[in-house]
Formats: structure tokens, sequence, C-alpha cells
């Protein structure tokens, strides 16, 4: 149960869960989840009320250019894949297989980011901005808002790996990479909506 | 848990802590029951804060005519009033009654996530501060607490003002959210053994519900205010009309957080009047698996009313009868709990201590707001309701007769627990007497006002509508209000002066564990974590001739979670980020966000391994 029995170097099986904090941070973190579907529903909400306003800016069955998003989804959808490999070395105690799938992880959440930065300054020079419309408005706050979800994960990942490479392994680092591998997830899913509701859906009506 | 004692062991020499004294305590406290004391304290500025910008309302509409306020002035004071009373006021004072009492009732020695907790404490104190320096700035938030567009907006609301609201909203916002997961996690983790959840105190299931509730409406006001302020801010176009936006779109994501907010205010007061009611009857609370039951069930409807609030705004009769009959269903939960707290005073050996009065008193109060409530349901007669003081009274009955009277008993019932000093009965009936006098004597008139076709947020009449008489009358139960609050001030005050000597089971028919420890407890809360045999897990012991709980593990050296600024410092980096987002001042705005995420670093790169109590050896030196 405690952490003490473990401290030469023998992980339990589930290191993520076997402290009582590590059990209240995970349950919490889960919590917040429901919050942030919530938050992202709403701004999907949102989106759908006001995504025929598009006034004078560009419509977005020419705006939207799908091979690219359709590159960044499968971007994101693969580092998704690379941190449920990062648990895996995880729960296998091996540190720096584990650390290997989380650098792969972070690069390609950059990569989307990247293509996302990209996508938004071409969008821009097309006459599509936060103030052309209530469309545009509420594309920038929904897509917006995932972009900085994937920014934060992206630099709360890298600081876990430092602090793997400081403090190795433990029951105090394992519920943080679990915690940061169950928020990487949830930022996928959420672009499985957007990709479905913005850019599909954009395309076709 | 051995195991628990065990790892104590193992750590407790290789770790020491600063421990601070004074005001750095209160600073860096991540001790439940002191951050309920902030929260108390706090909560209660902004509550006077409030009472004066109501008292201020009431002065005005005394008489026809009146001039002793500006009109515009005006529309800041019913604002403020309103936004100041709920969320600063009366879900701080809601969580000062759960973080001094929920770890207590399930046997815990802390809340799941104590620097969290301190976290959520300071953003909502920043939050408050900022919208409350408006009245320094002079351009103070005057649409409304509902803060409709395209009123809100930047073409009707061209000042500062509706900023303070969006951003001081948010900051506190933060705080509400991280309050509701805590608690949330708490409840399902952190019980003591032998505390299933149909053993759990009523107060208990109450707070349980409302973390619920916060997670999952609390996000949907975050997004409306970042629209708003995005509207206001970066020229984007949600609710202006003239880019393709939508007002209506304000008014649902508002009521969709808006109305299961209602519950979030009213289902803690549900839990405290179980607790008073049950132990000042001296009986088991009557229907306990109902009890939970409604209030389960209130809280899933409580998110499927929220058009009640939109009758007028054109949604269609369908739309209309849907919403109508959904609300209308919640009267049936309602009543099954207003009748289980009859039954459970029926019969019973009752004591009508300040607490119970408040209780007893809130029982018929809220009947009469729900009843309203239900008149307002009916979307025909809403027609003739709306935006009338018949509104005002209605939920001044459910927020005041029901919520503030709820904080009330609490706040008598619980104070020799979180102070360790006892109220003074005879002011505290005072209070409860002058309170309830002046809360009927200011809000029942209002009804028939607003039958009469008295519009609500007017700030000033015509003489000769038939008006004057019953406003005077409500001008003067609302000075009532306020001198009943100063009495309980003045108990306070004296309550204070008076030594520490509150005995652990305080009223003597305590049922729930927090009447087995001391008052106020020990900074650990239980030297053994207590085994619970049963639902009222301490008057079974007593019941069974035991004095103290049985333990539920050995005793030894407690584990116990550091203090720390950097919830402080976090605070105050949203706090200067808020005015520079509001001023256009990029550099304050980044300077104050890196301040939080710094703060967030190094508490994530610093471990905090906490400290441990040797109860025993406490003991040896005290």
């Amino acid at each position: 149960m405690s952490a003490h029995q473990h401290v030469e170097g023998h992980l339990p099986h589930e290191p993520e869960k076997a402290t009582l904090e590590g059990r209240n941070k995970v349950l919490g973190f889960w919590i917040f989840l429901g919050a942030e579907v919530v938050l992202f529903g709403t701004l999907f909400s949102a989106f759908i009320a006001l995504r025929h306003q598009v006034l004078d800016g560009p419509h977005p069955s020419h705006l939207f250019e799908l091979p690219m998003v359709f590159a960044a989804t499968m971007i994101l959808l693969t580092s998704s894949l690379m941190s449920v490999f990062a648990v895996q070395a995880m729960h296998r105690n091996k540190m720096k297989a584990l650390i290997g799938w989380l650098f792969v992880t972070i690069i390609l959440g950059l990569a989307f980011l990247g293509l996302e930065i990209y996508e938004f300054n071409t969008y821009v020079s097309e006459g599509h901005k936060m103030n052309t419309s209530a469309f545009s408005s509420s594309f920038y706050t929904l897509v917006g808002f995932h972009g900085a979800h994937v920014a934060f994960g992206v630099l709360w990942i890298s600081l876990l790996i430092a602090q793997l490479f400081k403090k190795g392994l433990t029951v105090v680092t394992a519920p943080k990479i679990y915690l940061s591998m169950i928020y990487w997830h949830f930022i996928d899913v959420v672009w499985v909506f957007i990709f479905t509701v913005v850019y599909l859906m954009g395309k076709v009506g | 848990m051995a195991t628990h004692a065990a790892h104590a062991h193992a750590h407790a020499h290789t770790h020491t802590v600063k421990r601070y004294k004074g005001l750095m305590d209160w600073l860096t406290t991540v001790d439940h029951k002191k951050i309920g004391i902030l929260y108390l304290l706090a909560g209660f500025i902004f509550f006077l804060v409030g009472g004066l910008e109501a008292i201020l309302i009431r002065i005005q509409l005394m008489k026809p005519m009146n001039d002793f306020v500006a009109a515009d002035t005006f529309n800041e004071l019913l604002t403020m009033h309103g936004t100041t009373m709920i969320f600063l006021a009366a879900m701080p004072m809601l969580f000062a009654l759960m973080n001094a009492v929920i770890p207590l009732q399930i046997g815990a020695r802390d809340v799941a996530f104590p620097f969290l907790n301190a976290l959520g404490f300071w953003t909502f104190f920043f939050g408050g501060l900022l919208l409350n320096i408006s009245w320094f700035t002079g351009t103070v938030p005057d649409a409304g607490w509902t803060s409709y567009v395209p009123l809100a907006g930047p073409t009707y609301n061209g000042t500062h003002g509706v900023d303070y609201y969006v951003i001081g909203l948010q900051i506190a916002g933060i705080g509400t959210l991280l309050g509701g997961i805590n608690f949330m996690a708490t409840i399902i983790n952190m019980r003591a053994p032998g505390m299933s959840f149909m053993r759990m105190p009523m107060f208990t299931w109450a707070i349980f519900i409302t973390s619920v509730l916060i997670v999952f409406a609390f996000p949907v006001l975050t997004v409306g205010l970042v629209a708003i302020m995005f509207d206001r801010l970066f020229q984007a176009n949600f609710f202006e009309v003239g880019g393709g936006g939508n007002g209506v779109l304000w008014e649902h994501i508002f009521w969709v957080f808006g109305h299961p907010e209602v519950y979030i205010l009213i289902l803690p007061a549900f839990g405290v009047i179980s607790e008073v009611v049950a132990t000042f009857a001296r009986k088991r609370l009557f229907g306990y698996s109902s009890m939970v039951f409604a209030i389960v069930l209130i809280a899933f409807l409580g998110f499927m009313v929220w058009a009640h609030h939109m009758f007028t705004t054109g949604l269609g009769p369908v739309a209309n009868a849907l919403f109508s009959i959904a609300t209308m269903l919640i009267a049936v939960p309602t009543g099954v709990k207003i009748f289980n707290w009859l039954f459970t005073l029926w019969g019973g050996s009752i004591k009508f201590t300040t607490a119970n009065l408040f209780a007893v008193g809130f029982i018929p109060t809220f009947v009469l707001g729900g009843v309203t409530g239900v008149m307002l349901a009916s979307a025909p007669a809403d027609y003739q309701y709306h935006d009338s003081y018949f509104v005002v009274a209605h939920f001044h009955y459910v927020i005041v007769g029901g919520l503030i009277l709820g904080i009330f008993a609490g706040l008598h019932y619980w104070w020799p627990k979180m102070f360790g000093r006892m109220l003074n009965e005879g002011l505290g009936k005072l209070t409860f007497w002058t309170f309830f006098t002046g809360f009927h004597l200011t809000f029942f008139v209002q009804h028939f006002l607003g039958l009469l076709g008295m519009p609500r947020r007017v700030w000033t009449y015509l003489p000769n509508q038939g008006f004057e008489t019953m406003n005077l009358i409500s001008s003067i139960g609302a000075f009532l209000m306020g001198i009943g609050t100063i009495v309980f001030v003045v108990n306070v005050i004296i309550a204070w002066a008076k030594p520490r000597n509150a005995a652990a089971d305080a009223w003597e028919d305590g049922r729930t564990l927090e009447w087995s420890i001391p008052s106020p407890p020990p900074e650990y809360n239980f030297k053994q974590i207590p085994l619970v045999r049963g639902l009222d897990a301490w008057w079974k012991e007593k019941m069974d001739g035991k004095t103290a709980m049985t333990p539920a593990e050995p005793l030894g050296p407690i584990h116990m979670p550091s203090p720390s600024i950097l919830p402080l410092i976090m605070s105050i980096g949203l706090f200067i980020a808020g005015f520079g987002f509001m001023y256009q001042n990029h550099w304050v705005a980044a300077g104050g966000i890196l301040v939080t995420f710094v703060c967030m670093f190094l508490r994530s790169v610093y471990d905090d391994h906490g400290f441990h109590i040797d109860p025993e050896e406490e003991e040896v030196q005290a």
C-alpha cells in the first residue's frame, strides 16, 4: 500500500494509484475533465449556433483546407497513441522507454501546433479574422481554446520529462505522468469533435 | 491505514517544515478549518457590502420621485448588490461551512487537495476584490447581475464597468470550480472506514451534490464570460447582432449556468436544516433515503429548467410548455424534503436554540418562495409576473429566506465547533427575530407591488399609483434586517472576548462525527480515524454507552501538508493580469500570467513532503 515498501526501485503495479494522494489526484483529474467537457460543450454550442453567420468573410467551404487539417488530425491521433505507449512503459517501470515515448508525444504535439499556427495565419491573410463575423469569432475561440490546451500540454509534459530525469519514476512522479496522459487523450478526443463539427460540417454545409 | 502510520514512521525524522505564526500563518495555511474561517470572514465582509448596497437601494425607493442616488448609481447599486450577494457573499459563506464541517463529518484529516483549497479561497478573494475596486475607479458594472447583452456589450456599455464584472467573476469562478472538484474528490475518497454513501450525514450529501452541480455548471459561465470579454476587448461578434452574433445565445448560456447556480445555493442550506432539525428535535432525520433521492433529483432537474427564465424571450409554446412542466416537477422532491423536516420535528423533544429557530423559520419561508416559484413556472402567467417586483419577492424568498436563514442556522450551530466558543443565545434569538421580521416586512409586500405592476430595476416611481405605502414598509423591513445583522456582529464580538470553553459535543445532542472531537478540533482533526458503525455515527456510539468513537487505526505520527504562500501569489498574478487585460496593457497582462505560471512551475518541481505531528508528544508538551 504505502510508498516505503517500494523504495528500492521496485514500483508497485500501478504506481499512479499506489498512494492515497495518487488516487485523489487521478479521481480529481477525472472530475476536472468532466468540467472541461462542459467547457468545450458550451464552446461547441456557441459555434454551432453561430456558424452560419459568415457575413462578408470567406465561407468555410472555401476557407478550410481539408488535407492540411487531416494531416494535423493524424498527427494528434498518433501522438495520443504514443502517450498510450508511454503509460505502458511506465507500468513496466521502463524509464528510458517512458521518456522516449513522452518525447515523441510532445514532438508530434508541437508539429500539430505548428500546423495550426500556419493555418490560422493563412486564414487571417484571407480575411477570416477574429472580428470578421460571428462565425469567425466562435471558430477562433473554439479552435483556439483547443490549441491553448495543446500548448499547455506540451509545456506540462516537457516539465515532467525534466522531473523524470531529476527524480526518477516514483509514486510521486507516476501520478503526474498518468494525469498528463489522460489530459492528452482528452485533448485528442476534443479534436476529433472539432474535426467533425467544424471542418467536415463546414465543408458540406 | 496501519501502513500509513508505518509510512509516517519511516519518514518522520527526515523533513522539517517551517511553521508560520500570526498573519503569515493565515496567508499560507492549507488547513481546511482555517480556510473555512477565511471564507467566512471574507464572505461576511462582502455580505455587509452587499447589504449596504441593498439598504441604499431601499432608501432610494422609500418614497416616490426620490433622488437620494442618481439613476446611473442606482443601476450600479442593483448590479453590484446582486453580483456581490450571490458570488461573493452567499457562495463563500457556504464554502466556509463546507470547509469547516465536511472533513470532520466524514472522519477525514483534511480535504483531498489542501493546496488547491487555499488556491480556491485566494482566487475567490482577489476576483471579488477586483470586482469591487470598480467602485474606486469610477466605472462600475451596471448591466444587472445577469449582464444581458446588448446592454452589457461594447456598443451600449463602452466604459470598463462590465469588464470588471467579466474578469472579476472569471477569477472568482476558478476558485469555485476548484472547490467543487476538491469536495467531490474528498467525499468520494476520504470517508472514514465504515461510512458508506448511505451512512453519510445529510449535510455531506448536500455538499456532494452541490459540488457536482458546481463542476458541471461553472464552466458554462466561464465560456459565457470569455465570450463577452472577447466581444468587449477583441471586437469579437458572439453577441453583436451587427456582426452576426446572437443576444439570445447569452441568455441561454447564462441560465444554463444560472439555474443550477440557484440549486448550488439552496442545496447546502437544505443540508444544514436537515442537521439542525434532527439535532434539536433529538430524533433521527425522518426519511433519510428519500431525502438523498430528493436532493439528487432536484440537482438533475435543475439542469433541465433554465429556459423558464426566458419564457418571454419568445422560444415558442412547445419549449415554454416543456420547461413549464419540468419546472413544476421540482416542486415534488422539494415537497418531500419539507414534509420530512416536519416529520422529523413531529413528536421530537424540540429545543428552540437560535440555530433551530432559524431552521424552523426557514421551513414556512422557503415554502412561500417555492409556491411563488410554481406560480412563475406557469408560462402564460409568467408573462404577467415577468420583470416585476413579484419576481424580486420570489427569489429573495428562496435566497434570503432559504439560503441566508440556512447559513445563519449553520453558523449558530457550528460556531462552537469552528471557534471553540458559544454564541450568546439571547443575542442570537434577537438576531433571529429582527432579521426574520425584517425579512418578511421587506419582501412579502413586494409580491403585491409586483402584481400591481411595479417593474423591477426601476430607479424611482410616480406618486399615486398605490406603490407608496408598501415601498415604505419594504424599506423599514430592510433596516430591520440590517439591525439583525448588526446584532449578529455584536454577538460574535462578545463571544470573541470570552474564553474558549465549548465542549466537544457542544449541544449535547450531536449526532455526527464532528461532535466526537474537541471544539475547535486539533490541526489533524482525528487523533485516530474513527470506525463508523451506522448512520449518525456519533449518536449511535453514545446510545451504546460509549464516550468516544471506536478507532480504526493505531495511534501514530500524523502526516500533514506543508503551508504554502504560492496560492496567494498565484491569485495576485491573476489579479494583476486582470487589470492588464482590462486596460489593454499587454505587458501587465503577460506579467501577471507569468507570475501565476512560475508559481505552478515551482509547485510542480518542488515536492511537498509535508511534516508529521505526533499527537502523544503534543499531549506531553501540553
